[in-house]
């Protein structure tokens, strides 16, 4: 079994507790507007465009392939900005064996593994046995996850699975349509599915003023998860909407205020979380 | 006492005129600088022949480097009081009891550091201050004892002007360590420098957050990799200085540096310079450093009247040496470009592998060479990765890799490092930009310290990449200071100007932020 891998960060602060290898595979099945790493959505194919653009001669076709010379790239990302398919010509197919032996290489300054995407959920077989690996060698296993995967019809990976970070990226079925382009019953679903099971370990709100009611929606969220809370504490983080990488013609929405994000991290406070953190 | 030319006593009496008119140096840097221009003027050592063509030529040509300790050394170069001593029975030179409460013990410590030599004339060690306070700590309210220790630092900034001061905690925690960590978090200052023993096994996690925290605030405490210290210089062991191991109640006598890319520039091959230039400069180092220690040891008197050594908080026994090095990366690039190969120093495998083997040598060098005064550490010297000079331009402190060559990976750097750090039981250290402002994240620097000292690292330093206390090299500066002294105003603490120095000639502002 193999999945298109993005690439692996060897340290990553950003991606779950303490230092972490983050293995980011590739394909999206939302459209989320100020989604940052757009060149994860699809799956590359392999229309060339990239090929002439890049200054490093990286890039090459080979039988109507696009092939990729990992020991020529300069990582300026010109492919990633020359591709009309919201691809990358550098995802490579990999298996979970594959995948660990470079995970390994930061043993023992990693205390666990992410993966995230992309939607990772779009394969979960592959997730499961790169995290049965891991913890074979004492690692914690994050997923990091858009919530619209049934996590309750994968049995088995839950089980080697620490937990899962999941986006909420807003409470009203509406606004998330509008947001991401895809309805939200499954992610609430999934929340309160993880949250009864105790593997909801985090819980994220992207805030984008411009986009839909954040206030409004992080109350309803914060209000929603509030029983799940008492059963098994998680953590709260409200990342703010940054015009990075995001596609042009989202990038120049309002980035939120402090003010704005520390609101809402008093308003979830004032409900009784405890581990909030503003990104 | 050997004669020197009048046109030397010309040149010097030119240079102390230079210094008393100085408009950047404060009252006491001037003295400081006087008297060292004062002890050059002396030829009392007896030196060993060859030295002259090594140290005394421009920087690109220096071999070896004696950092400044001067011509007829008065005092060890690096002094570590057994400070239990003081608390348990007081001193008689002093006219001080033993403390009784936490009031006196602070004024008790504060007064005794006033009597402290060393090479800068402040303290390079200031006591492993969670276990001498502690005893102390219930002696007031919290609030009180929170307040004191505040106001202890803040002295001991203000007054002892040299960051090379340094305190120790750990590896338990105590509620000293917490007082002193909510202390720092709010004064950013840089003195004193300040080291955690950090032990797996007795060092909670709670703690070392704790202390991450405050390192990301103001670039300290930096992390010793306890077990590591302990297997080599026992429990009694201190952090002084930069990042120095040394004996408890002892010290080091001296520092002489070999300037490794300067020996290489020398050689015609990998060869030449591992069987003849290398050892020929390492030989003629451990004769000059043997010259200083027996002039320390049986003619300066320091050991016989000063009241340190009279009272036992000092004992010679205890002393030893530091045989340090520089620019092993600039050695092992230069000697593969020589050569006609590929390859620079952190990246190859076959150029970490030649660094590897230049240290053993040395290494070697130092087992074989005894000198009866340092019984301490078996006869031998302790090897030292020397941080470098401001004066430095194109050296590498000791093993590291180069300022701007750093591996793109982080766990790529801390393997590299892992290979070079044990050969230094009397110091060496690496220093990591955090990006804070993305982070929130202190358990993933808490990740990284374990991960290192199960692999053999020795000593780390943080700072977040946005803080105004920085670590240039192994000590620490305020960047707002030294923008004022670059301005021309005199700046209360001298390594602000060794700081200014480096970072104009060893880019220390332009790490890799992790």
């Amino acid at each position: 079994m193999e999945a298109l891998v993005t690439k692996i960060i060897p340290f990553s602060s950003v991606d779950g507790p303490g230092n972490r290898t983050a293995v980011f595979l590739q394909g999206c099945n939302i459209n989320c507007k100020y989604c940052h790493n757009p060149e994860t959505r699809k799956v590359c194919i392999s229309c060339g465009e990239c090929v002439s653009k890049c200054p490093a001669g990286a890039l090459s076709m080979d039988s109507g392939k696009v092939i990729f010379d990992a020991s020529k790239c300069v990582s300026c990302d010109t492919c990633i900005k020359t591709c009309p398919h919201d691809s990358t010509p550098k995802a490579v197919s990999m298996t979970p064996d594959a995948v660990f032996e470079v995970v390994k290489k930061q043993l023992p300054f990693i205390r666990g593994i992410t993966v995230s995407g992309g939607e990772c959920m779009l394969q979960p077989e592959f997730i499961r046995e790169l995290f049965t690996l891991a913890k074979k060698e004492g690692l914690g296993t994050l997923i990091d996850s858009n919530g619209t995967i049934p996590f309750s019809e994968y049995p088995e990976l839950m089980e080697v699975a620490d937990g899962v970070m999941l986006d909420i990226k807003a409470f009203s079925p509406d606004e998330h349509q509008h947001v991401t382009g895809a309805p939200n019953d499954m992610v609430l679903e999934n929340a309160r599915f993880l949250g009864e099971t105790g593997k909801l370990f985090e819980v994220r709100c992207v805030i984008a003023p411009d986009l839909y009611n954040c206030e409004e929606s992080v109350r309803q969220t914060g209000e929603f998860l509030h029983p799940l809370y008492k059963l098994h504490q998680f953590r709260f983080k409200i990342i703010a909407y940054r015009p990075m990488g995001v596609r042009k013609e989202y990038s120049d929405m309002r980035v939120p205020t402090q003010e704005e994000l520390s609101k809402y991290k008093n308003m979830l406070s004032g409900m009784g979380y405890e581990d909030i953190i503003i990104i | 006492m050997r004669p020197i030319s009048m046109e030397r006593v010309e040149q010097t009496r030119g240079e102390i005129l230079d210094i008393i008119k100085s408009a950047e140096l404060t009252h006491e840097q001037k003295v400081t600088c006087l008297a060292n221009k004062a002890d050059s003027l002396l030829e009392v050592l007896d030196l060993p022949e060859g030295l002259d063509e090594l140290l005394n030529v421009p920087g690109d040509e220096k071999c070896i480097c004696d950092l400044s300790e001067g011509h007829a050394p008065l005092r060890p170069r690096y002094i570590t009081p057994d400070y239990s001593k003081l608390m348990k029975e007081g001193c008689k030179y002093l006219n001080l009891d033993a403390p009784k409460d936490l009031f006196e013990a602070l004024n008790t410590l504060l007064i005794f550091y006033k009597h402290v030599p060393s090479v800068t004339n402040y303290p390079v060690y200031l006591g492993q201050l969670d276990d001498l306070l502690e005893p102390f700590i219930d002696t007031v309210p919290e609030e009180t004892a929170a307040k004191l220790i505040k106001m202890f630092l803040l002295n001991v900034d203000r007054t002892v002007l040299d960051s090379f001061a340094h305190a120790d905690i750990g590896p338990k925690p105590s509620k000293t360590a917490h007082y002193i960590f909510e202390a720092e978090k709010v004064l950013e200052d840089a003195v004193p420098n300040l080291s955690l023993k950090y032990d797996a096994a007795v060092s909670t996690d709670e703690y070392l957050k704790e202390a991450v925290e405050c390192a990301l605030t103001c670039a300290k405490p930096s992390f010793a990799n306890h077990k590591m210290f302990t297997s080599e210089l026992s429990e009694k062991y201190v952090i002084a200085s930069c990042y120095n191991g040394l004996l408890l109640g002892g010290g080091s006598y001296t520092l002489c540096r070999l300037v490794l890319g300067n020996i290489a520039k020398k050689a015609s091959s990998i060869e030449d310079f591992k069987t003849n230039k290398l050892p020929y400069v390492m030989d003629i180092m451990a004769k000059y450093m043997d010259a200083r220690i027996k002039f320390e040891v049986e003619e300066s008197g320091f050991f016989e009247n000063n009241f340190l050594a009279q009272e036992g908080f000092i004992s010679r026994d205890k002393f030893t040496a530091m045989f340090g090095l520089v620019g092993l990366a600039d050695a092992v690039n230069l000697l593969l470009e020589k050569e006609g190969k590929t390859g620079r120093y952190g990246h190859d495998d076959a150029a970490n592998q030649l660094g590897v083997e230049i240290m053993e040598i040395i290494n070697d060098f130092n087992n074989n060479h005894t000198n009866p005064y340092c019984e301490a550490t078996d006869g031998h010297f302790l090897l030292h990765a020397q941080v470098g000079l401001a004066e430095d331009i194109g050296i590498t402190p000791g093993t590291r890799i180069p300022i701007g060559e750093e591996p793109e990976e982080l766990i790529d750097q801390l393997n590299v490092l892992s290979k070079f750090h044990k050969y230094f039981p009397s110091g060496t250290g690496d220093i990591f930009p955090i990006d804070l402002t993305v982070h929130r994240n202190p358990e993933y620097v808490m990740d990284i310290i374990k991960g290192a000292f199960a692999k053999d690292l020795r000593y780390m330093s943080f700072y977040s990449s946005d803080s105004d206390v920085i670590r240039v090299t192994g000590y620490l500066v305020k960047r707002s200071e030294m923008i004022k002294l670059d301005s021309g105003h005199a700046v209360i603490q001298d390594t602000t100007a060794l700081g200014l120095g480096a970072s104009k000639n060893g880019h220390i502002l332009e790490r890799k932020v992790r």
